[in-house]
């Protein structure tokens, strides 16, 4: 998932990859770099989405050389949405592309399905069902960046805790006019709700 | 068998072309065959045979309807020479789905008159990968089936890749060893090119490059490892084209067993004989727990300065000696006549054949 903020966006993602009932990764990064002010958060066939990634990262990386500066959060999302519509049909993969730029700060862009929509705030993914009613609730408009931390660690441990195909630790990157700050949050660190008894 | 095809014109080639196919038919009835040469419209026995100009190699049908009443016996042989070499083969496009109506017609007929292609070797396998202080040590089993039949009790799973690189290939053994030495052959073109040792980054990059073009169809699990200038590094590559870049991996039908091992045991900068003692553990864990693994260890270490392929590190199936003799003493059978025919042989020719074992 992620979130924007006043200055810049936080992004979020689980770390299980899993090949039928069988977890194969269960630290995998999924947020993915596209340039240095923008990621993307990977979700559906792992081949697909990492495909998609790589092939963004060259052609934005070419299009930042040629405009001669950071490219703009929209100019990602582009590429992104031109490659998922092009192949909705053969690939299964979604990526919210989030980043900062100079021209509108913090942005969020969902391309599920191919389409390009700014939004406030996303979420993607198996787990993402079951947290919907969550982020409606608890999203408040102009929260700080913490603020924005801990509701996106709590709707990423909530659906981790509810959905079979999410689950391992936090990664969450900022993205702001100074840069990205990473964190981890491992899995005895994350935020704890009601589970039946524990 | 006739070669009536070729003389008929059906499958003769122009001479230009360097690639001959010869379609041999047996038993034959002449009335479904002349009738297919009357009326090339309705069922013709060879639809068209073609080939392809660019790469000169192979001729490709691309129907055979054999009507119910032969029995067609269809023997496709090719005969070409290879065409210059391209260096590193680039990609062109998406999957080529030139044979696929070809195969599905082949299938049927053959299945129709009672014969089975033959399945895909696959490797069941249990394969896997961890790094150490100094590098990386690859291990895998040895067992490859064929069905519910081991088809080779010894074969090697580890590839070589370049001189630091190797990889352990789960999933179809043509797959596996085709796309290993496809990429360890550009991967050397590539480091000619650019004059230096090549990176195992480039190696994974290429790898799943080419399985994602295929779309998962090319059967190939793969477990790549090896030390660069930038240090040791390990990649699972998934047939997909999905890559993990982990400290342990495992794959194949054996990789749960092995990976049960490994996360019960790994540390982070282990010793060498430690981290060969891990890998050989979870090896045999795979061999002894999994069906479609099995026979011997092998294990590939690889340092900055040396590789150690250690093909078998432990014969841990050996084939026991019997311990009775079962046969059976002279005059258990009780004999009731013998009578002995000489039979005059004479030596008309003696050849010796050299064999080139190169």
């Amino acid at each position: 998932m992620a979130v924007e903020f006043e200055g810049g966006v936080v992004i979020g993602s689980d770390s299980r990859v899993s090949a039928g009932q069988s977890v194969v990764n269960r630290v995998m990064n999924k947020l993915s770099r596209l340039h240095d002010n923008v990621f993307c958060a990977l979700s559906g066939s792992a081949a697909d989405a990492q495909a998609v990634a790589d092939v963004v990262d060259y052609q934005l990386d070419l299009h930042s050389i040629d405009m001669g500066g950071l490219p703009l959060v929209k100019a990602a999302a582009n590429m992104v949405k031109d490659i998922s519509y092009k192949y909705k049909e053969e690939m299964v993969a979604h990526l919210i592309v989030a980043g900062w730029d100079k021209s509108k700060g913090g942005q969020v862009y969902g391309t599920l399905g191919g389409m390009l929509i700014r939004q406030p705030f996303a979420v993607g993914g198996s787990g993402s069902t079951y947290i919907y009613g969550y982020v409606d609730s608890a999203y408040k408009k102009n929260m700080t960046k913490d603020d924005c931390h801990k509701f996106v660690a709590n709707a990423l441990s909530l659906a981790m805790n509810r959905d079979g195909s999410s689950g391992g630790v936090i990664y969450m990157v900022t993205i702001t006019e100074k840069g990205t700050e990473d964190k981890v949050i491992l899995g005895n660190e994350l935020p704890q709700f009601f589970d039946d008894g524990l | 068998m006739e070669t009536l095809i070729m003389r008929q014109g059906f499958g003769v080639l122009p001479a230009q072309t360097e690639t001959l196919a010869v379609l041999q038919v047996k038993r034959l009835p002449l009335r479904s065959y002349n009738e297919a040469s009357r009326d090339p419209k309705s069922t013709p026995l060879l639809r068209r045979c073609s080939t392809d100009p660019g790469s000169g190699r192979v001729a490709r049908t691309s129907g055979i309807a054999g009507s119910s009443d032969a029995s067609v016996h269809v023997k496709l042989i090719v005969r070409g020479k290879m065409a210059s070499l391209s260096v590193c083969q680039q990609s062109c496009g998406g999957f080529s789905f030139e044979n696929c109506k070809r195969n599905a017609l082949l299938e049927s007929e053959f299945s129709k008159q009672g014969h089975y292609l033959p399945s895909a070797r696959k490797t069941g396998t249990t394969i896997c990968g961890v790094v150490y202080k100094d590098g990386v040590v690859l291990g895998a089993d040895t067992r490859a089936t064929e069905g519910m039949v081991v088809a080779d009790k010894n074969c090697a799973k580890i590839h070589y890749i370049s001189p630091n690189i190797y990889c352990c290939g789960a999933g179809t053994a043509a797959d596996t060893e085709m796309t290993t030495q496809l990429i360890s052959s550009n991967l050397e073109l590539h480091s000619l090119s650019t004059g230096r040792l090549p990176r195992v980054a480039t190696a994974n990059r290429m790898l799943k490059q080419m399985l994602f073009r295929y779309q998962g169809y090319i059967g190939a699990a793969l477990v790549l490892g090896g030390v660069d200038c930038t240090g040791p590094h390990l990649y699972s590559i998934y047939p997909h084209g999905s890559t993990d870049k982990l400290p342990y991996v495992t794959m194949g039908s054996g990789s749960l067993a092995a990976m049960a091992v490994f996360e019960d045991r790994y540390k982070e900068d282990m010793e060498e004989e430690e981290a060969k003692q891990l890998v050989r553990d979870a090896i045999a864990a795979g061999i002894f727990n999994d069906l479609g693994s099995g026979s011997n260890v092998d294990l590939c270490v690889i340092t900055k300065n040396k590789i150690d392929y250690l093909r078998p590190h432990d014969l841990a199936n050996k084939k026991g000696v019997r311990s009775g003799s079962y046969k059976y003493k002279r005059g258990t059978t009780g004999v009731v006549t013998k009578s002995v025919t000489q039979l005059d042989l004479e030596v008309i020719d003696e050849v010796v054949q050299t064999m080139d074992t190169s």
